[in-house]
């Protein structure tokens, strides 16, 4: 079976300017939420707090919940539904008293106001806020090592530092897409939300080496090409891969949104959208940002 | 090349069976009884998130433990100026580590005191005026260090003896960086009595009352020197009203937890109330004969965690060594207030700094969920191999399998944890496994248009394809490495199944299907392959 023919040739490089203008738009959005949200809404593990997931054995009504926070004196108190009606999520970020003590008097509390619909406290999660601080620090370290970490190792095995180039600005639009989705969309941003963008580095950067690599063979066999051509070439030769590749992962990924359960929700989704980005970003970032460098920088390129 | 084919066929399948063999245990709970004697009988562990339970990190307050290092010392040295009839003024902690203290009388008297006793403090500053000497004195850094270090070594132990008296089947403490304990107590159901019985300090004192001063001047602002107020909680059982009795108490300890022997809960026949009864070792039967014996018709009273229990008047000098705390428990406080005695005080408080819980329920949910996309993947995913790639598709289906089978056993030999993110980097090993496959299927398809035999398509095929695998593997690698360098708790899950499912990735789908192209194209020397 054939799902691209193989005399396709999209014109995929020569529309690189309006995809240039569409992901700098994109971007502009995207850094646009984040600075209007001013930042990412930190989830407890980043920015410490208290959350308790309590699920009743009838439905209750969000207000009720919310009344019986008031009541406690837990002003602050965030409530939210967490899949069906019957379950919710309570969130505190920052009490006057000790969190532990804290998420105690929510437990106790809640358990005697709905004696008529025993709620079931589910998880619990504290999270001091020196540990939270420590593990946005992580979090940074992490993401910035594994940058750097890539574009090393692509530099090396590519022998030219455009390609490395060309890869981490792959990356960083898909990182900026994902972040500006997580803030568009207010999902919050976990230890769990940062396994998603580690996972979206890994993904994109192999979708650019696979095209990469097509073209560093392209290279040695089409002597007389130009850099453009080339790209074009590799790009519509792999494209039967990269359609493939990239539905079976995404189908993998809509069954992890669906199945998942609610716990995995925003993981799958923000991997969707990090997985849309990365294809897309290796074809019309990745190498064009290779062609811009060496037509403006290095200057004619040189044949090897 | 036959012969190469036969060994290679043998070592692939030593490594299933290898495999397999590692995941029985897992998969069935009827092992014969000569499999548990010699052969490996790890499971794969399930993570707190899938099957409930705690992850507690606290904090040891070393400092406090020298503070209180401190403390005692400067009430020995009180104690001791006493005795060698050295007049002085005030002797005070300053600070974590620090004592003031004025002096007069003969120089050299006092100064044979601190050198042959009190070598640890070293001497910061002294000035006279009008020959009263004012010193302060500063412990020993090397001594301060090493009391947070003993402390911190020393609240692990305790924590571990009453987590083990909790009874929890395979808890895990450790001690994480410097100063903080790392609690992981799979399954368990009451969190909260949990919490509470591993963060009590349960400092167990016994000090007198001061007979003379008055609890209620003292609070105006008079506290005697050498007195401190400590507070008693007292419920109204008719209201259920909490009321604070403060005490006035001499600060000097007279004893404490440390010789304690036993500790276990009895009822009080009389008025039907559990109470906890104290047995001393032989230091302190004797220690305790010796006090009550020299206070006699004084009150003695009972203090844990700085609140006190009770103040009961000595009747008589009691032998014997046996003592009881009594206050309101319920036989559930009882029997936890009995526990942390047994187990012992924490040399230093701690403190709860995280703590994630996940009741049994939850993690029953997630599981199931887990499973189902797990297997829905799968399916989906072979399903569309086999009907894209036809007979090659059997080929990567099975390279698929062995993938997973891999990183399972993989996580059964090393009892590596297998969380919920970790279940979603075992479907991104499913997705990158299939890439790799595409890759080369694409590949000897393009090789095969070129107008290739079959044998050339297949070693051109996987040849060309294997750059790109290799290096997109490498690449994710490097982003699991770090993530699991960062990483904590179910993260770290995630790293760890990601990364092996990429190793296998190599192997699988790389070399084992290479192997199955060869076997095909050899043996049925075949014309046309169908992929």
């Amino acid at each position: 079976m054939e799902l691209i023919r193989p005399d396709t040739r999209y014109d995929f490089i020569g529309k690189r300017k309006f995809a240039l203008w569409l992901s700098l738009i994109a971007i502009l959005l995207c850094v646009g939420s984040i600075f209007l949200h001013r930042g990412l809404r930190y989830g407890v593990d980043f920015a410490g707090g208290l959350l308790v997931q309590v699920k009743f054995s009838k439905a209750v009504d969000i207000s009720e919940v919310r009344k019986a926070m008031d009541a406690m004196g837990m002003k602050d108190a965030v409530v939210q539904k967490f899949g069906g009606e019957d379950e919710f999520l309570i969130r505190v970020e920052k009490t006057s008293e000790d969190l532990e003590e804290a998420s105690k008097k929510i437990q106790t509390s809640i358990k005697e106001q709905f004696k008529d619909q025993p709620p079931e406290i589910r998880r619990v999660e504290v999270v001091g806020p020196k540990v939270g601080k420590d593990l946005k620090e992580k979090a940074l370290w992490a993401v910035g090592l594994s940058f750097l970490a890539i574009l090393i190792y692509v530099a090396f095995r590519f022998h030219e530092f455009a390609f490395g180039l060309g890869g981490i600005a792959a990356l960083f639009h898909d990182i900026l897409i994902t972040y500006g989705v997580i803030s568009i969309f207010n999902i919050e941003y976990s230890l769990t939300l940062l396994a998603v963008i580690l996972t979206i580095i890994g993904f994109s950067i192999n979708d650019t080496i696979v095209i990469f690599d097509r073209v560093r063979e392209n290279i040695k066999k089409m002597r007389k090409e130009n850099l453009e051509t080339i790209f074009n070439v590799s790009i519509n030769e792999t494209l039967g891969r990269t359609i493939l590749t990239s539905g079976t992962v995404m189908m993998v990924v809509l069954i992890l949104f669906f199945f998942g359960g609610p716990v995995i929700h925003d993981f799958a989704f923000t991997l969707a959208i990090g997985l849309i980005s990365g294809t897309y970003s290796t074809i019309y970032i990745a190498g064009p940002v290779v062609l811009l460098w060496e037509k403006y920088v290095t200057g004619k390129r040189k044949r090897r | 090349m036959l012969r190469s084919l036969k060994w290679r066929f043998i070592f692939y399948a030593a490594i299933t069976l290898f495999a397999i063999f590692l995941l029985l245990p897992t998969a069935t709970t009827q092992l014969p009884a000569w499999w548990t004697k010699v052969l490996p009988t790890d499971k794969i562990r399930l993570g707190l998130d899938l099957q409930g339970g705690m992850y507690l990190i606290l904090e040891v307050e070393a400092e406090k433990a020298v503070e209180s290092y401190v403390e005692r010392i400067k009430n020995n040295l009180r104690d001791d100026l006493k005795e060698k009839n050295v007049p002085f003024g005030k002797v005070e902690r300053e600070g974590t580590d620090r004592i003031v203290l004025e002096v007069s009388g003969v120089k050299e008297k006092w100064e044979s005191v601190l050198a042959q006793r009190y070598a640890v403090m070293r001497e910061l500053s002294s000035s006279e005026q009008g020959g009263i000497w004012r010193l302060t004195l500063v412990l020993d850094s090397k001594e301060a260090e090493y009391t947070k270090k003993r402390a911190i070594d020393q609240a692990l132990e305790v924590i571990r003896n009453r987590v083990d008296q909790f009874g929890v089947s395979e808890p895990e403490i450790t001690l994480q960086g410097m100063d903080r304990i790392l609690i992981q107590l799979p399954g368990i159901r009451d969190a909260q009595r949990a919490i509470n019985l591993i963060g009590k300090t349960a400092l167990l004192e016994f000090k007198l009352v001061d007979e003379e001063g008055d609890a209620d001047n003292a609070l105006k602002g008079t506290i005697p020197e050498g007195d401190i107020v400590l507070y008693q909680r007292s419920v109204d059982p008719a209201t259920g009203g909490v009321r604070k009795i403060p005490h006035l108490l001499k600060e000097k300890t007279l004893m404490t937890g440390e010789v304690l022997k036993d500790a276990r809960v009895s009822i009080d026949t009389q008025f039907n109330e559990p109470y906890v009864s104290l047995e001393f070792d032989e230091i302190g039967a004797k220690l305790f004969e010796q006090i009550t014996g020299q206070n006699v018709k004084k009150r003695l009273a009972i203090i844990l965690d700085d609140n006190v229990y009770s103040a009961p008047v000595i009747q008589e000098r009691i032998a014997g060594g046996r003592a009881q705390i009594t206050g309101r428990f319920d036989m559930k406080e009882a029997g936890d207030l009995a526990i942390v005695l047994r187990a012992g005080a924490l040399p230093a408080p701690v403190k709860m700094i995280e703590n994630r819980t996940v009741g049994p329920s939850l993690g029953q949910d997630s599981i199931r969920k887990g499973i189902i996309s797990i297997l829905v993947s799968a399916i989906l995913v072979a399903l569309f191999m086999l009907f894209y790639y036809r007979l090659s598709g059997v080929v990567a289906d099975v390279a698929l399998i062995l993938n997973v089978l891999l990183i399972l056993a993989t996580l059964a030999i090393f009892r590596a944890t297998l969380t919920l993110p970790g279940i979603a980097g075992l479907v991104l090993s499913i997705g990158m496994s299939v890439d790799a496959n595409v890759l080369i299927h694409e590949r000897i398809k393009e090789e095969l248009r070129w107008g290739k035999t079959v044998r050339a398509a297949i070693d051109q095929g996987y040849h060309r394809a294997f750059s790109a695998i290799i290096d997109s593997n490498i690449t994710t690698l490097i982003a699991g490495v770090i993530l699991y360098q960062f990483g904590t708790g179910p993260v770290r899950g995630f790293a760890v199944t990601l990364c092996i499912g990429l190793l296998a990735n190599l192997l699988t789908a790389v070399y084992v299907t290479r192997w199955m192209f060869d076997f095909i194209t050899l043996k049925t020397n075949v014309q046309k392959l169908s992929i």
